[in-house]
C-alpha cells in the first residue's frame, strides 16, 4: 500500500463537471470541488478528462517464448502509457498458457514489472490444439485466478468441445472468449474476401466464416446457460447476430478492436503487411456497423488485441508475414477519433466501454469501478484537446513497431495513469 | 511507380500501344544477320525466380541478351523468412550487385510490390502469386493484334480489320476460360485487353470466379458454348488437378465436358477466331490435343512473341533516362 | 511507363522565335534534283544502290530521291528507312524513345551501295548510329550520305557526300526542315533557341 497522497485538481470525471480528486493510500477518499489536502502532491489537471483506469480484455504480451517481440515488462509499460491499469494476457505464448504453472509465471512477471495488473488468460484446449480441454479449473484456482479462457489465435472449432468448455467454466464463473474463425472456410486466407482481395490476388477471408461460428456459439451458450465472449468482432453480420442473441437475454458479450473501428481493407493495396491482421480489416459498411454496435451496447467494449511482432515478421511478402498490430499506446486516441469526435459516444460512454464493461466481463476486482470514495485509485487522465500528432512507432514503449497508424495524426494524449494510487505515467511518460 | 512494370493496371492505352508498336518494330531483329541490338549494353538484368519456370525465365533472358544486357539468373527456393535468406535480404544483395532491373517471379501476391520498395532499379513482375503477370498479357495482346489485324480479322464484329501500329484491340471479343480465381494471367489480361478496347468475357464454373468480379471490366458467363459462337479469341487457362481436391469442381471429366475446348467446340467458333493458351497446357483437360495443334492455335507464336514483347518492355524501362523522382 | 512518348514533333518553342526561311520550296526541289544527278554520276548510273532514309524526315527525302532517279533512269531506285534509335549514344539522357520503322528493300544491303538520307547534318552522331545500325543489317559495299542541309558543328569525323545546302549556323540556332509529306509544306527555317 502506497503512502503517496495525490490531489488531482480541476479534472472532468468522465466528461462531467470539473472537480478535484483526492487519493490516499491507493484509494479515492474524496471527489468534489475545491478540495484541499496538505502534504499531497498536486497534479494540475485543467482541461483533462478522468476515466477509471482502462482495462484491456485482449493483449498479447508474448512472454514466455517470444521475448524478441515483447515482454511482460515492455508490454505493460506500453499499456500504462496507453492509460491501462489492467490487461488480459492471451494464452498463445510458448509454452502455451494451458497450465497453472504458466499462468502463475505470467501473473508474477506482471506484478514484478508493476506497470499494471496482468490477468493471464488461460487456453481453452491443451496447446491450443482444439482437441482436448486444458485444466481450466487448475488455472482458475491458481494464484493467477484465471476467469477468461481463450484459444485466441485459433478458433475452438469443434462444436462439441466448445459446448463442453462453455459448460465446464460455469463451476467457477469463467467465460470462454472465442476467436470466431471457421478454419475450413479460411484455409490460407490473407485478407477480407471482397473486391480488394480479388484485385490483389490474395485469398479471401469471408465474413461468413466469422458469423457462422458466432451464431453457433451463441446458440450453444444459451442452450447450456453459460457465458460467451466474442473476441475482435469485425463484420456487420456479426454485430447483427450478437444483437439478436442479446435480445434473447443470452449471456453473450463482445469486443471490438480500435483498428476495426477505423481502417479498411483498401489499405492492403500496397501489400504492406503492417495492415495484415486476423480477423482482417474489412469494409466501410462493416466499420459503420461496428461503430453503431459499440455505441448502442451490442458490442460491450473495446479491446486492443495488441499483437507485437519483430521487424522481419512484418517485412516479408504479404503471404509470409505475421498477423497482428500493436495497439496499446494508440487505443484511446483511436477511440476518440472514431467514436467521440464523431459524436457516437461521450466520455462516460468511453469509460463504460474501456473500463467498466471489460472489468466486469473479465471479473477483475478493483478495476472498472466508479471514481468515488472507497474505490481503488485506478485512474487515467487524458487530454482530448492535445494537438493531433502523427503516430511514430519508433517512440513507442512496446518492443515492436508494427503499428498501422504510423504517420496518421491522432488526437488526444494520455497524460497520467495511476495504479492503485501510484502513478505509472506522469506527463505522458512512464515514471520509472 | 513509373519505372516498374508490376501490374497491367498501371498501363494506359497509350502506354500499352507504345509497347506493342515497339515490339512490332523489334520483331524484325530476329530476321537479321546480327540478331542483337547494343541498346542495353553495360546494364545488368537479374532474373529472380522463386518459382520454377524455365519458359518465362529463358524468354526474359533471351530478350535481355538480344539487347546486349548482362543477365544474371538468381534462382531462390521457397518462401522467405521460414527458409533461409529472407526476400528482403535477397533484394538487398541484388541491389549491392548493381542490378539495373530485376525480373521477379514469386509465389506470393504482392512480392513485386515489396521488391520495388527495396531496390533502386526497375522491377518487372514476371508473375506474383495469383495477382498479375503483365508481360504475359502484353504478349497475348500483341499476338491478337498480329493475327486478327493481318487482314483476316474482325469479320464477326463488323470491323474491317484492326490497325496494326498505333491501334488497339477495339471491339475484339475475347473469352477467357478456366480457373480465373487462381490465374494471374487472367487478371492481367482482363485489365490490359479492356484498356485496349477489347470486350472481355470470363467463362468458368462459379467456384472458379473471384468474389466481387462484377467490378472488373468484363462480363461473366457460366455457359461456354454460347460464348464460343461469338468469340474472336478464346484464351484457355490451365486447370490444375489440385483444384478438384479442394472441391472447386467434382471431377476432371465433368470439367472437360463443360469447359474443355475439344474439336467439337472448336468447330463452333467463328472462322477467323483464334485459340490461345499461356502454357503450360494440360492436353486432354482444358484443351484437346488436336485443338492445340490446329492452325487456329497461336500457342507457339505466343512463345516467340514473348521474347520480342519482353525486349520492348526492357527497352522502354531501361533504354532511356529514368523518370525524375 | 508514362515517361515514354512517341518522338515529339516540331522543336519546342517553334512558335516563338523569328523563323527565317533559308530555302524555298523551289530551292529544295532543285537541290534534290541536283543530288539525284550527283548520285547517278558517282555510282555509275545508280547501279546497286539502295537509298535508306533516317526517320523522320529522311524517309520522304529518300523516297523523293528514289523517284527522281527513276525519272532519269527508267526504274526507281530501291528505297526504305533505317531507324537508328537503338544505336544512339545519347539514349540515357532522355526517357526511352519510341522506335521508328526500319524497312529494307527485298534485296537487302549486302554488297550494295547504301546512300543514307537525312534532312539535317549537325553533330554527326545520328549518322554514326546509322552506320552501326546498318552494320547489323548486313555488309554494304559502300556507304554514302546525302543530306538536305549541312549546318556544321561536327563532333565526329563524319562528312556528307551530297549536300543540298551548306548552311553555316551558330550552335544556339535551330534549323527546322518542313516537308510536304510530314508537315504540309516544303521549307527550311532558321531560328534562335530561347534558352
Amino acid at each position: 500500500m502506497s503512502e503517496e497522497e495525490w490531489l488531482i485538481k480541476g479534472v472532468s470525471v468522465c466528461g462531467g463537471p470539473v472537480v478535484d480528486v483526492h487519493i490516499v493510500d491507493g484509494q479515492f477518499v474524496s471527489v468534489g470541488r475545491d478540495l484541499e489536502a496538505v502534504g499531497a502532491r498536486v497534479l494540475d489537471a485543467a482541461g483533462l478528462i478522468a476515466l477509471p483506469g482502462l482495462v484491456d480484455l485482449h493483449t498479447h504480451l508474448r512472454e514466455p517464448g517470444r521475448e524478441d517481440a515483447e515482454t511482460v515488462e515492455t508490454g505493460t509499460r506500453a499499456a500504462a502509457l496507453g492509460g491501462f491499469t489492467a490487461v488480459h494476457a492471451m494464452a498463445n505464448t510458448e509454452p502455451v498458457a494451458d497450465t497453472a504453472g504458466v499462468v502463475e509465471q505470467v501473473w508474477r512477471l506482471g506484478q514484478q514489472a508493476g506497470y499494471c495488473d496482468v490477468r493471464p488468460v488461460g487456453a481453452v484446449t491443451v496447446g491450443l490444439g482444439g482437441k482436448q480441454l486444458a485444466e481450466l479449473g487448475a488455472m482458475a484456482d491458481s494464484a493467477a485466478a484465471v476467469r477468461v479462457f481463450s484459444d485466441d489465435g485459433s478458433c475452438v472449432a469443434d462444436p462439441l468441445l466448445m459446448r463442453r468448455a462453455l459448460e465446464y467454466v460455469k463451476a467457477f464463473d469463467g467465460v470462454i472468449a472465442q476467436h470466431a474463425q471457421e478454419p475450413r472456410l479460411t484455409e490460407g486466407a490473407q485478407l477480407n474476401e471482397g473486391e480488394v482481395a480479388s484485385t490483389l490476388g490474395l485469398a479471401g477471408w469471408p465474413a461468413a466464416a466469422e458469423e457462422a461460428i458466432i451464431a453457433r456459439d451463441c446458440l450453444l451458450a444459451a442452450h447450456v446457460g453459460s457465458a460467451l465472449h466474442v473476441c475482435h468482432v469485425s463484420t456487420a453480420g456479426s454485430v447483427e447476430i450478437i444483437r439478436w442473441a442479446k435480445s434473447k437475454g443470452w449471456q453473450v458479450t463482445a469486443e471490438v478492436t480500435p483498428h476495426h473501428l477505423l481502417l479498411t481493407d483498401d489499405l492492403a493495396q500496397g501489400y504492406d503487411p503492417v495492415f495484415k491482421v486476423n480477423p482482417p480489416l474489412r469494409t466501410r459498411t462493416d466499420i459503420a456497423a461496428l461503430r453503431a454496435g459499440l455505441a448502442d451496447g451490442t458490442i460491450d467494449c473495446v479491446a486492443t488485441d495488441h499483437a507485437p511482432h519483430p521487424v522481419e515478421a512484418k517485412e516479408a511478402e504479404w503471404a509470409a508475414a505475421a498477423n497482428g498490430m500493436t495497439g496499446l499506446e494508440t487505443a484511446l486516441r483511436v477511440v476518440q477519433l472514431a467514436m467521440v469526435d464523431t459524436g457516437l459516444l461521450d466520455w462516460a460512454g468511453v469509460a463504460m466501454r474501456m473500463s467498466v464493461r471489460p472489468a466486469a466481463i473479465g471479473r477483475v476486482p478493483g478495476h472498472g469501478v466508479p471514481i468515488a470514495p472507497g474505490s481503488p485509485a485506478n485512474l487515467t487522465l487524458y487530454d482530448p484537446a492535445a494537438p493531433p500528432e502523427a503516430v511514430d512507432p519508433a517512440t513507442h514503449a512496446s518492443k515492436s513497431r508494427n503499428n498501422p497508424f504510423a504517420g496518421m495524426a491522432l488526437p488526444g494524449r494520455v497524460q497520467a495513469t495511476f495504479l492503485r494510487g501510484v502513478p505509472t505515467v506522469l506527463d505522458g511518460k512512464v515514471t520509472r | 511507380m513509373k519505372r516498374h512494370l508490376i501490374s497491367a493496371a498501371e498501363l494506359s492505352r497509350d502506354d500499352a500501344v507504345l509497347i506493342l508498336d515497339t515490339a512490332a518494330e523489334l520483331a524484325s531483329v530476329a530476321g537479321r544477320p546480327i540478331r542483337k541490338l547494343p541498346t542495353l549494353r553495360g546494364l545488368t538484368v537479374v532474373n529472380l525466380f522463386y518459382e520454377d519456370s524455365t519458359r518465362t525465365r529463358t524468354s526474359f533472358e533471351a530478350a535481355a541478351k538480344r539487347l546486349s544486357a548482362d543477365v544474371i539468373n538468381f534462382s531462390a527456393r521457397g518462401s522467405s523468412v521460414a527458409k533461409g535468406e529472407s526476400f528482403k535480404d535477397t533484394a538487398l544483395t541484388l541491389e549491392a550487385m548493381g542490378a539495373d532491373a530485376v525480373v521477379v517471379r514469386h509465389s506470393a501476391s504482392g512480392a513485386a510490390h515489396r521488391l520495388a520498395g527495396w531496390v533502386t532499379g526497375s522491377v518487372i513482375n514476371a508473375g506474383d502469386g495469383t495477382h498479375e503477370h503483365p508481360t504475359q498479357a502484353l504478349l497475348d495482346a500483341f499476338t491478337i493484334r498480329q493475327r486478327l489485324g493481318a487482314g483476316g480479322g474482325g469479320a464477326g464484329n463488323g470491323a474491317s480489320g484492326l490497325d496494326q501500329r498505333g491501334g488497339g484491340l477495339d471491339g475484339v471479343r475475347v473469352t477467357i476460360v478456366g480457373d480465373v480465381l487462381h490465374s494471374r494471367v487472367a487478371r492481367s489480361n482482363v485489365l490490359l485487353l479492356s484498356t485496349l478496347g477489347a470486350e472481355v468475357t470470363l467463362v468458368a464454373p462459379p467456384t472458379l470466379i473471384p468474389y466481387a468480379v462484377d467490378r472488373w471490366p468484363c462480363r461473366i458467363s457460366y455457359d461456354f458454348d454460347t460464348e464460343l459462337r461469338k468469340s474472336d479469341v478464346v484464351m484457355m487457362l490451365r486447370v490444375q488437378q489440385e483444384r478438384m481436391n479442394a472441391a472447386y469442381f467434382p471431377s476432371i471429366r465433368e470439367y472437360r465436358r463443360r469447359y474443355g475446348l475439344d474439336a467439337g467446340r472448336m468447330a463452333l467458333l467463328p472462322e477467323h477466331a483464334i485459340i490461345m493458351h499461356p502454357g503450360p497446357m494440360n492436353r486432354g483437360v482444358e484443351i484437346a490435343a488436336e485443338v492445340a495443334d490446329s492452325p487456329r492455335s497461336t500457342i507457339v507464336a505466343q512463345v516467340s512473341n514473348g521474347v520480342i514483347v519482353r525486349m520492348a518492355v526492357l527497352y522502354l524501362l531501361l533504354g532511356g533516362a529514368g523518370e525524375a523522382a | 511507363m508514362c515517361a515514354m512518348r512517341p518522338e515529339s514533333g516540331p522543336e519546342q518553342g517553334a512558335d516563338s522565335p523569328d523563323w527565317k526561311a533559308v530555302l524555298t520550296p523551289e530551292e529544295i526541289r532543285r537541290a534534290l534534283t541536283r543530288i539525284a544527278h550527283e548520285i547517278l554520276e558517282r555510282t555509275h548510273g545508280g547501279e546497286g544502290i539502295v537509298l535508306l532514309g533516317i526517320p523522320t524526315r529522311g524517309v520522304p527525302l529518300a523516297r523523293r530521291l528514289a523517284e527522281r532517279i527513276g525519272e532519269f533512269e527508267g526504274t526507281p531506285a530501291p528505297h526504305g528507312s533505317l531507324d537508328v534509335t537503338m544505336h544512339r549514344d545519347d539514349l540515357r539522357l532522355r526517357p526511352a524513345r519510341a522506335l521508328r520503322r526500319t524497312e529494307v528493300p527485298p534485296d537487302g544491303v549486302d554488297g550494295k551501295t547504301v546512300v543514307l538520307v537525312d534532312d539535317v547534318l549537325f553533330s554527326g552522331r545520328t549518322i554514326r548510329a546509322a552506320l552501326d545500325a546498318l552494320n547489323d543489317l548486313g555488309r554494304p559495299r559502300a556507304v554514302q550520305l546525302a543530306v538536305l542541309v549541312d549546318r556544321g558543328h561536327r563532333e565526329l569525323p563524319i562528312r556528307a557526300d551530297y549536300v543540298g545546302k551548306n548552311l553555316p549556323t551558330a550552335q544556339r540556332e535551330v534549323v527546322r526542315v518542313l516537308l510536304e509529306e510530314t508537315d504540309g509544306e516544303d521549307s527550311v527555317l532558321l531560328g534562335e533557341r530561347d534558352q
